[in-house]
């Protein structure tokens, strides 16, 4: 067994937790306080991305970029929410997933005129852009270690925040009731268009930080929300913990699928059917896991207690 | 005593249908034959648009996977002529019956959630389809796979013949709307708008809905599954982007824009949909910038698609 391979595609799939995680905090509370399905969420992954790159092209410094993208995503939150979103709360499911695929639309639309078609690379400086020893004889990038431990801190920071803060307690309390959150003389417009920028805000910082591998490219965050969705579903709409918990499980079982499961399968196919029914089996494997979570539960692992 | 003229509504679809029946005449004689393509593309979406309007629009089933059924009818026609196999005789029951397969499978699972589980759990199922085709290489992964011999009907009707290929489309488009019609008249169709208004008191009054709207998301699956073996067909190459989320999107606001739980409203809704992307892309490459606001306009504004509107119009005229 290759160790270091192993410890490698770990930390991957909990890069790719984290990176989720971040996606699905803002959906599902999103969701769990205005009852709003935001399919644009993945625009502001994407948003964060290019504010980022452009400001990181001016200054040479990715850090300055990553710190200039996070309030610049937090005003396109403010501005969608207020001009698209806010007038469709009172609308049902359907007519929030189709104006929010119609934000896509522009949106992608709107990088491609601005940015132009081709992806933008992020430049890393140095002292990131090395590998560090984390084990005896196994190094890995400086930089998804960075990933993981912003990403870490960050849903330690907002599980504090929801269960801990004054603003915890008004979220807590919306996704509960709103209405008699706002009979309680509560400004929900007010929360609601707060929750909904912090929202962008962590899409757009685990777009920023994504960009330095990926390169920051039109749509994105497209493929991704579709997984971020999968992460809320399976963890509960509208629970940050089961947001969490799913995300570093679909990260794990995603990454480590890819990787191994091929030689899972030789163990019982013979070699040439192992390869190729194991790529479009791992493509599959997360959707499968979800189907099985939701015919045993079919309200996610994590039903928050007040819905 | 006065002649009873149709009502506005049926005048549109009998408009709209004898367009559609005389499009080749008006193509053939101003010589512009990809009016004709553009038509039947129109046509085979608006099949698929039919068929999500059964669940969607009669059964409040918001499916945001439907596309997976066109992929999955085209790759039966696909990977059959792979092989060499160009029956339509067997192509076009595969594809009818693979979809219906899939959606009784999924539909089991989905139909166990409501709201909006039951959207991304579909979306969710439709990206799954849509892996599976990128990540098979044979068949072409991401690059798909080229149609080059159509179906054959063993004599019987010839559609490499394009005038042939657009009369059966259309045929199967007026075939899909007769069978729309006559189930959501039926005693199970009426089932099926119960459950969608409130399923609590249908199942009080002791329906077994769950059977009665699996059954529905089965037959809806099957048509949009004929969508994707006639649209395969007459594109000639098939691809996992016929089944991204995106097409799914957009195969819902063909429903929304022309009125959901109407009959004729998504063939309207395919028809100005495309129309419009033909137009503004022409414009510009940039034309989502416009397209994008367009639909949030019509979800915000447009209450009730064109159909609404007609329905408007007819009661002013009263």
């Amino acid at each position: 067994m290759d160790w270091t391979l192993l410890v490698t595609q770990l930390l991957n799939g909990v890069q790719l937790g984290v990176l989720l995680f971040l996606l699905a905090a803002g959906l599902t509370l999103i969701f769990g306080i205005m009852d709003f399905v935001n399919l644009a969420h993945g625009s502001l992954y994407m948003a964060g991305a290019y504010f980022c790159a452009t400001v990181a092209e001016w200054t040479g410094s990715f850090l300055i970029g990553a710190l200039a993208a996070l309030p610049l995503t937090f005003m396109v939150g403010l501005a969608v929410e207020m001009v698209v979103v806010r007038p469709l709360y009172a609308r049902d499911h359907l007519d929030h997933v189709l104006a929010t695929f119609g934000l896509i639309l522009f949106f992608d639309a709107l990088v491609h005129l601005v940015w132009g078609p081709e992806g933008i690379a992020i430049a890393l400086p140095g002292f990131l852009d090395g590998r560090v020893t984390i084990l005896p004889g196994i190094e890995i990038p400086t930089y998804r270690l960075l990933i993981i431990s912003v990403g870490l801190a960050v849903a330690a920071g907002l599980g504090y925040v929801v269960t801990r803060t004054r603003a915890g307690m008004l979220i807590r309390a919306g996704a509960a009731n709103r209405r008699m959150l706002g009979a309680l003389g509560v400004d929900v417009n007010k929360l609601f268009t707060l929750v909904f920028a912090g929202g962008a805000v962590l899409a757009g910082l685990a777009g920023l930080m994504i960009a330095p591998i990926t390169e920051a490219n039109i749509g994105m965050g497209n493929g991704i929300l579709i997984v971020a969705l999968v992460v809320i579903i399976i963890g509960g709409i509208g629970s940050i913990r089961g947001a969490f918990v799913a995300a570093i499980l679909i990260g794990m079982i995603d990454t480590m699928g890819r990787s191994y499961l091929d030689d899972l399968m030789k163990l019982f196919l013979s070699d040439q059917n192992a390869e190729t029914a194991a790529p479009a089996l791992s493509a599959m494997l997360i959707y499968i896991l979800m189907a099985v979570i939701l015919y045993f539960r079919p309200q996610g692992l994590f039903q928050p207690k007040v819905r | 005593m006065p002649i009873r003229l149709p009502s506005l509504r049926n005048g549109v679809m009998f408009a709209g249908l004898a367009g559609f029946a005389l499009m080749p005449v008006f193509t053939g004689v101003t010589g512009q034959p990809y009016i004709l393509d553009i038509t039947m593309r129109m046509m085979c979406l608006a099949i698929a648009a039919v068929s999500l309007n059964l669940i969607l629009g009669f059964g409040g089933m918001i499916s945001f996977g439907h596309a997976a059924f066109i992929g999955i009818g085209a790759y039966a026609v696909g990977i059959p002529a792979y092989y060499g196999e160009y029956s339509g005789f067997l192509q076009i029951p595969l594809a009818v019956g693979v979809s219906a397969l899939f959606a009784l499978i999924t539909g089991a699972i989905c139909l166990r959630t409501r709201g909006v589980y039951f959207i991304m759990i579909t979306l969710a199922f439709g990206q799954m389809v849509f892996f599976t085709f990128v990540s098979i290489e044979e068949y072409g992964g991401d690059d798909g796979l080229v149609i080059d011999t159509k179906s054959e009907f063993a004599g019987l009707i010839d559609i490499e013949e394009p005038l042939a290929l657009y009369y059966l489309i259309l045929v199967c488009l007026v075939a899909a709307l007769y069978l729309v019609k006559r189930i959501v008249a039926s005693r199970f169709g009426r089932v099926i708008q119960g459950s969608k208004s409130n399923d609590d008191r249908m199942q009080a009054i002791g329906f077994n809905t769950f059977r009665y709207r699996l059954t529905c998301y089965v037959i809806a699956g099957a048509l949009c599954g004929l969508a994707g073996a006639l649209l395969g067909n007459f594109t000639g190459f098939i691809s996992p982007d016929m089944i991204d989320w995106t097409r799914s999107g957009e195969l819902i606001f063909m429903v929304v824009l022309g009125g959901a739980g109407s009959l004729f409203g998504p063939v309207l809704g395919t028809v100005v949909f495309l129309v419009l992307e033909e137009l503004l892309s022409a414009l510009t490459i940039y034309w989502q910038i416009i397209f994008g606001p367009v639909l949030i306009l019509v979800v915000l504004f447009g209450r009730g698609g064109i159909d609404g509107l007609l329905s408007r119009l007819a009661n002013a005229q009263r």
